[in-house]
């Protein structure tokens, strides 16, 4: 271990950053697991860039803050559009964000060469988690506190609502308000992780982590929990191995996280390419 | 059925009863059940049978408080039921829960608790021993750590219908579940929903093979959106009025 690094200030900070956004986009990977859309989280991730494209546009500068409002601006638009337009019946959901997602990139791409600060948008593609400064750390510390608070909270009436709709419905439960909810938490989780990995990366973080603990295991709490340590440990330990590596730091978390997916997936001791059939 | 002695019931020897009356659903503008009632009371098994589209799960859907209806009343034990009640507990088709979801036949169990825990409340002491026993008595313990897409077509049956006992409920609607079940999964359910009826609840469910009907049912409801008959199993598997609600001929040894 190159101890020199940890006294960095800065690798301190990214290893700080890299453990709280890891845990929570980690944790909340269960809920993408559950609700199987990864497709859409992929959507929405790209929704960012013209997102962030528009705050340049609107405030003629790229800085944390319109980065991250754009970001979220775009990423809700798009989002809370297709289910919208999903509520018309005639349109599916998944189809209504295709079509708004890639219109929306469209949009980003023609504006970009509008914009002169083409060299810092590679920042936000890709992510540079080791220029974090204090209010980067904040905002994941924030979203990520967040995100735990209320799905604790609400974790009985989330997994009623994902498992059978109609009876949580009719239990009380607002189905509607909690569907927004997680959507709306899901954005956020994206948000706080375009600092470390960039827009393009950060479904890597939001979906690796439960996938990895679904092939180890059936119980439901361990899908969330097990999801934000691999998150949290996973993405600390890629920082440290960038460092030795001399490789960009936002790769390398999506590296190990999707290397330790392989292993789960080669390895798991019950779901495994090599476990023993037939039981 | 009447004389049946009731464990589950708090005041033996009094019958709690079902009443429907005059209830329709509609979907949108299709009118999907027009003017079902009926009467029967716990300790009874109740087959909901007709063609593809009847509105067998409709109304069992209208019963459990899942669809709104948009006339008729429940009444149930004398009071009127206006939407979902612990009391009820629904058990859906086999093709509508999603079997890979990461939750162990214990987990599943456990959800029949969250009506009476609330949100947030802990487990009590009262709530996992009805969780154990519900589990115990389904014979699921050997289970209970499995996924649930691990286990048969008439283990899965059980583990719901433990769900339904740790909710403490009375009656117990199921649709269809006898299907795609193999002859001994079929006969182990049927043992099953007999005893659950003779200690004192009321089962109600869809069901679509005619010739198991006597074996498994105490009474039927004969269903083409509309009632045709309503009644013990005996009266009511006539062959005219089989003839007449399916249009087909009536298999021979009934």
């Amino acid at each position: 271990m190159d101890f020199e690094l940890l006294t960095n200030p800065f690798y301190q900070r990214a290893l700080a950053t890299a453990g709280f956004i890891g845990f929570a986009n980690g944790f909340f990977s269960g809920f993408v697991v559950l609700r199987r859309n990864a497709l859409s989280v992929s959507a929405l991730s790209h929704t960012m860039l013209p997102g962030i494209a528009l705050g340049i546009f609107l405030t003629g500068a790229l800085s944390q803050w319109n980065a991250f409002f754009g970001a979220m601006f775009a990423a809700l638009l798009v989002g809370l559009g297709s289910v919208a337009v999903a509520r018309g019946n005639r349109v599916e959901q998944g189809t209504a964000l295709a079509v708004l997602y890639t219109a929306a990139f469209a949009a980003g791409i023609a504006l970009l060469p509008k914009l002169d600060t083409r060299q810092e948008l590679e920042h936000w593609l890709f992510g540079d988690i080791i220029a974090v400064g204090n209010a980067d750390i904040w905002i994941a510390f924030g979203i990520g506190a967040l995100t735990l608070l209320i799905t604790n909270l609400l974790m009985r009436p989330i997994l009623l609502t994902l498992f059978e709709p109609n009876v949580a419905a009719a239990q009380g439960v607002p189905v509607r308000f909690i569907q927004y909810l997680i959507f709306a938490l899901l954005v956020l989780a994206l948000v706080s992780s375009l600092q470390a990995v960039g827009c393009v990366l950060s479904v890597g973080l939001l979906v690796t982590p439960a996938a990895t603990v679904s092939l180890l295991t059936d119980r439901t709490s361990a899908l969330f929990w097990g999801g934000g340590l691999i998150g949290c440990f996973g993405s600390m330990g890629a920082v440290l191995l960038s460092g030795k590596l001399g490789i960009a730091p936002g790769p390398a978390i999506v590296i190990v996280l999707g290397l330790l997916f392989i292993a789960a997936y080669l390895f798991s001791p019950k779901y495994g390419l090599f476990a023993p059939k037939g039981r | 059925m009447s004389g049946t002695h009731h464990d589950c019931c708090a005041h033996h020897g009094h019958h709690h009863e079902l009443v429907i009356e005059h209830l329709s659903v509609c979907y949108r503008r299709v009118l999907a059940l027009e003017d079902v009632s009926l009467a029967t009371s716990c300790g009874n098994r109740v087959a909901l049978i007709g063609p593809n589209g009847a509105g067998k799960s409709t109304l069992l859907k209208a019963i459990a408080g899942l669809v709104p209806r948009s006339s008729g009343t429940i009444l149930w034990r004398g009071t009127a039921v206006r939407k979902w009640s612990r009391e009820f507990a629904y058990l859906p088709q086999r093709e509508e829960v999603d079997w890979s979801f990461p939750i162990t036949v214990r987990g599943l169990v456990e959800m029949g608790r969250y009506p009476q825990t609330g949100w947030w409340r802990k487990f009590s002491e009262k709530d996992t021993e009805a969780v154990n026993h519900a589990i115990e008595s389904l014979n699921l313990n050997d289970l209970q750590d499995r996924q649930i897409r691990e286990l048969s077509g008439g283990q899965q049956q059980r583990a719901f219908l433990a769900r339904a006992l740790a909710q403490e409920a009375h009656v117990l609607l199921l649709d269809e579940p006898f299907t795609g079940l193999d002859r001994n999964a079929s006969q182990l359910l049927g043992d099953l929903l007999e005893k659950l009826a003779r200690e004192g609840r009321l089962v109600i469910a869809s069901h679509h093979d005619l010739n198991t009907v006597p074996r498994l049912f105490d009474e039927a409801l004969v269903l083409a959106t509309r009632p045709l008959a309503f009644g013990p199993v005996a009266e009511i598997l006539t062959p005219e009025l089989i003839e007449k609600t399916f249009h087909e001929p009536v298999p021979a040894h009934i």
